[in-house]
């Protein structure tokens, strides 16, 4: 299943994951950046069929996200000060602190509804639950899509290498990541934008970004306000702290979507996992565990992602058959690249499918064996 | 000077689809509305040069297969993020039952 640096006289290559360095000029140079990536065949008709926008699906998932987000506030709020309060909040936190993950994601995407104005809605909500700024993040996760878990140039890599497994169990608790989140919201409301946001948010985006990231402080300030008022921390249980204490679903499945796989790849079979999910995590998690199916066409919504991993499996690795064998395959191999960086699992194809290029994915910094 | 050229077959794009034309070394992406018009553009997106004619058409709309970006395609008009430049449009008539987009 793995790919390993099998002589340990071989020293592994230390990669620069910044967006203005190193690795970020050699991906350019050596085609990595922007480059054409495999896509399975599907004749149009079915592709087509599965592209097909709907308001249906999304309006019924919505409707239910947002009665799941009053009950549990509610019952949070009315429990309060007693034990009875930790269930709702533990709801309120997912929905909140992981469930926004996804629907920020699928409402930029823009496939969620057919309906423009309710993916914008739904977004706008979701990127500020989730503390990504709106304009920033739908041009991070653009850049993620052309250039997908290559070193320098994919601001969205999850788990660098060699993985720090501390920063790795404390977003769980979403502190690192919300530290980050909070600091580049300060930065942008007094209207800076970081050299590195600048090499994906074009000039005329960037006043947009600042704007939102000032009315997010002015929320995040009335409600520190308001707890203070009050003398409770409620109000900072309901706005702000669930991005900690509900992240950890968020993390649990996000870590999975590329986690120990190929990096510097053009081929989304080997650095995605598709992970077989119950139904509760796909509905706070949008289907997204059908992961290599929605790289390879994110313009299919992601309640079409079933059919259309129905379709085209014969020629993608078999998915992992559940979130633990996920993190079975995944935990040894980051333990792995703590000593060789250049370790990662290679995804196995059936038969059936279209072989790898490797003239297209032969790293020479990576000199590799099969195990 | 402009000239029409030939792009293909009416019946060749199926109604609110889109398909590729390719012309002296310039790609193009041929449009039949819901209500059975037709139309022209430039046939890579502004935003990262990708084929439209993978895309989806929407109403009046084609949404890039890389990123959504989404463009008018009767009139060119990038409809926001990703895609921020217009695309070129072409005048387009049908004769014959042939389809016939004006270039150059």
């Amino acid at each position: 299943m793995g790919i390993a640096v099998t002589d340990a006289s071989v020293r592994p290559t230390r990669r620069d994951y910044s967006l203005i360095g190193r690795d970020s000029r050699l991906a350019v140079e050596n085609g990595l950046a922007a480059a054409e990536w495999y896509h399975t065949d599907v004749p149009r008709k079915q592709m087509k069929e599965l592209m097909k926008r709907s308001d249906g699906p999304a309006i019924r998932d919505t409707v239910i996200w947002i009665a799941a987000f009053i009950v549990s506030a509610a019952g949070g709020i009315w429990f309060w000060g007693t034990w009875w309060c930790v269930p709702f909040f533990f709801v309120y936190g997912v929905l909140y602190g992981s469930s926004s993950d996804s629907r920020w994601h699928e409402c930029g995407h823009g496939t969620a509804f057919r309906t423009q104005w309710m993916n914008d809605a739904v977004y706008q909500v979701a990127c500020f639950m989730i503390m990504r700024n709106p304009v920033t993040w739908r041009w991070s996760h653009t850049r993620h899509h052309t250039d997908t878990i290559i070193v320098g140039r994919d601001p969205e890599i999850a788990v660098m290498r060699p993985p720090d497994l501390v920063r790795l169990v404390l977003n769980f608790v979403g502190v690192l990541d919300a530290w980050q989140a909070t600091v580049d919201m300060v930065r942008n409301a007094a209207g800076v934008i970081g050299a590195e946001e600048a090499t994906f948010i074009p000039e005329s985006e960037r006043p947009k970004a600042i704007r939102v990231a000032r009315v997010w402080m002015a929320i995040y300030i009335a409600t520190a306000t308001l707890a203070l008022a009050l003398h409770s921390w409620l109000p900072l249980m309901l706005i702000g702290l669930p991005r900690l204490y509900g992240a950890w679903h968020m993390v649990m499945t996000g870590l999975l979507q590329h986690g120990g796989l190929a990096d510097n790849v053009t081929d989304h079979r080997l650095n995605c996992r598709t992970v077989y999910m119950n139904p509760v995590s796909r509905f706070i998690y949008l289907n997204m565990n059908y992961h290599v199916e929605h790289h390879m066409f994110p313009m299919v919504p992601y309640h079409a992602l079933p059919k259309l991993h129905d379709l085209i499996k014969h020629d993608l690795p078999a998915p992992c058959p559940s979130i633990w064998a996920g993190y079975r395959e995944m935990i040894p191999a980051f333990l792995r690249q703590l000593r060789y960086e250049d370790y990662y699992l290679r995804r196995e194809l059936p038969p059936t499918a279209k072989p790898y290029r490797e003239e297209l994915h032969q790293d020479d910094r990576m000199p590799a064996a099969a195990e | 000077m402009s000239e029409w050229i030939e792009a293909c077959g009416a019946d060749d794009v199926d109604e609110e689809d889109v398909i590729r034309f390719d012309h002296a070394g310039h790609t193009f992406a041929i449009y039949r509305s819901p209500d059975d018009e037709y139309f022209a553009t430039d046939g890579l997106c502004t935003h990262e040069q990708v084929h439209l004619s993978g895309g989806l058409v929407i109403d009046d709309i084609i949404e890039c297969p890389k990123h959504n970006g989404r463009f008018n395609y009767k009139t060119g008009e990038a409809k926001g993020a990703p895609v921020c430049v217009n695309l070129k449009t072409y005048p387009v008539k049908v004769e014959g039952g042939k389809v016939l987009i004006q270039v150059g």
